[in-house]
């Protein structure tokens, strides 16, 4: 007797059926540790971010072991290298505050100005050039803008040609150029936020009758918010931690700022001129330099969290 | 058009204006200032009390030294990086997202911060002379290994979906595929971005000027642990003097520095429009 499966040469009884088809493939051991290499990469940034934190708290403990938290947050008076030594912070935070305020009062209107004009305007081929050139204005090292700040826009403009009273540094000079310098990424980011919001929400504004101005102004504007937003909180992130500027332009004395055409030293300007003297490791004034740190790395941290916050509360997707 | 309408045109454009006129200013001022300092002496001569005789060959060499070091260290690590993320991640593991956010705060970290990481990192390996090249390097390597990262993860996104599909259905590995098809085809954007990505490193000063970077350097540097300055905080320094005569020291080491940055920009857009695909 004959079965069928015999007839139509199936799996002759008897042998050891052969193995169903695997698609795993071979194990590769070489492959596995270069994905594990990968991953490694992968991590450091994360051990980077770790090791800031590490950097920056351990020297700060011992600071606020010999200074109260309170003093060092609430005091008005900075003089780590005096005699009767005073550690508290509010001096640069004001300086801080007035060079920010400053680049982001130039920024802000004059960078979303260029973003609008870029993204609801141009003709492709003029933003095709437009943008590279104000992009060179974000690739000019900071130095340079310190030198220019100091040279010509402190020296020559500020005190020769406008006659305002001023000594050799300003905060005002320093946060003009910064803003300056601060244009193009804000234009950057917002222009591509405005970029992205769907023609036919302009067309829709167009066939009810409204104009450019008011359709880049109640429709793309609002539509865009979020990204613009995070333009601004980005620009309000490199302002607070932007140092040759201010270290060049804003001057060394640490004093409560008051008036923009006085000079004042910041948070940054403090670490890059404390870092000039040769402070012994684990001395107060090494440890000074990582509590001012700190509270920076703390301060653009928080800025930052607050910006994806808000993009991811606001964006709107279409 | 409306009045308003056009007072709001003329508005975006004097905004514009403004930008272009600073830039144009900047230009100018740097140029008029530091034009009669341009001479061979600048690149051949050492730093020097004397302003008629210093030049800032230790300078550019410290740059060449730090720039190329981290480089060497950036691009394998910050590649590797964005290759893990972008190509094996399964994107719904903690880790995975806790890296992409971490990423995106790494880049807005001050740059100071990362010089404040050096300097700690060094003390605590016992590191007495914190001014040597690779100190510089390490700072300026994690400070714009988040860039490279982004910019790298941007060009592997942009190769299409089907040729890494084509690939494995020919049976190569996920690897091999990574390697011979999606890497190759990005080539071009990752060497953009990672070019723009040093030429902020070259013009970076402040992570230097917490490691001590701002000395006095009389001779060239010549390894790894040499020590050594560079050009934006040869700037710094002659900037800070009170003789005219180093004003315009820093003006001609200023359209040095911009030149050579003008170049790898040009390079980088060069690399960009020629060499780019688009699918």
């Amino acid at each position: 007797m004959t079965t069928v499966s015999e007839r139509t040469g199936g799996p002759a009884t008897g042998r050891a059926p052969a193995p169903s088809a695997s698609f795993a493939g071979r194990r590769r051991p070489g492959e596995f540790l270069i994905k594990l290499g990968l991953r490694v990469a992968a991590g450091i940034t994360v051990i980077t971010t770790v090791g800031i934190l590490i950097a920056l708290l351990i020297p700060s403990l011992s600071f606020f072991a010999e200074v109260p938290v309170l003093e060092f947050l609430f005091g008005t008076r900075w003089a780590p290298r005096f005699a009767d030594a005073s550690f508290g912070v509010l001096p640069l935070v004001t300086a801080t505050l007035w060079t920010t305020v400053i680049a982001l009062l130039v920024a802000v209107p004059f960078g979303l100005g260029a973003a609008i004009l870029l993204a609801e305007y141009a003709k492709p081929r003029v933003r095709k050039i437009l943008k590279p050139l104000l992009e060179i204005l974000a690739g000019i090292p900071t130095v340079v803008y310190g030198f220019f700040a100091l040279q010509f826009v402190q020296g020559t403009v500020l005190r020769d040609w406008l006659q305002l009273p001023t000594g050799a540094f300003s905060v005002l000079a320093a946060g003009l150029v910064m803003g300056v310098m601060i244009i193009p990424t804000i234009a950057s980011i917002a222009e591509d936020a405005m970029s992205a919001v769907p023609s036919a929400l302009r067309q829709g504004s167009a066939a009810l009758g409204a104009n450019r101005m008011q359709t880049t102004l109640r429709v793309v504007f609002p539509a865009a918010l979020s990204g613009i937003v995070a333009a601004v909180v980005l620009g309000i992130s490199r302002a607070v931690g932007e140092t040759m500027i201010v270290a060049i332009a804003a001057g060394s004395q640490a004093q409560m700022v008051s008036n923009p055409l006085e000079q004042g030293q910041t948070m940054t300007g403090f670490i890059a001129n404390a870092a000039l003297g040769d402070s012994r490791v684990g001395s107060l004034e090494y440890n000074t330099l990582f509590a001012v740190g700190l509270l920076l790395f703390l301060i653009t941290l928080l800025i930052n969290f607050i910006s994806i916050r808000f993009v991811r509360r606001f964006r709107e997707a279409y | 058009m409306r009045p308003t309408a056009l007072l709001f045109l003329l508005l975006l454009w004097f905004s514009l204006f403004v930008a272009f006129a600073v830039l144009i200013t900047l230009l100018v001022t740097i140029f008029l200032t530091g034009q009669n300092k341009l001479s061979w002496n600048l690149i051949t001569n050492f730093p020097s009390a004397d302003p008629e005789e210093a030049g800032a060959r230790p300078a550019i060499l410290g740059s060449v030294w730090a720039i190329g070091t981290t480089a060497v260290l950036t691009l394998p690590l910050g590649i590797a990086a964005a290759v893990h993320l972008e190509e094996f991640a399964d994107r719904k593991r903690w880790f995975n997202k806790f890296v992409e956010l971490n990423v995106q705060n790494l880049a807005a970290v001050p740059s100071i911060v990362y010089g404040l990481l050096a300097l700690a990192f060094l003390s605590m390996l016992g590191v007495t002379n914190k001014n040597i090249v690779i100190g510089g390097a390490l700072a300026l390597t994690l400070l714009i290994l988040p860039v490279i990262i982004i910019a790298t993860r941007e060009a592997i996104r942009a190769v299409p979906r089907e040729i890494r599909d084509g690939s494995l259905a020919l049976g190569a590995t996920p690897w091999q595929t990574t390697w011979r098809q999606v890497l190759p085809a990005s080539v071009p954007g990752i060497a953009t971005g990672s070019i723009l990505a040093l030429s902020r490193a070259l013009g970076e000063a402040a992570p230097l000027l917490v490691l001590g970077a701002l000395v006095y350097i009389t001779f060239d540097p010549n390894g790894l642990l040499s020590g050594y300055t560079t050009l934006p905080i040869q700037i710094f320094n002659w900037t800070g003097r009170p003789q005219e005569g180093f004003h315009e020291l820093a003006g001609a080491t200023s359209i040095l520095l911009l030149a050579v940055l003008i170049l790898m920009n040009a390079l980088a857009i060069f690399i960009r429009n020629k060499f780019q695909k688009r699918w």
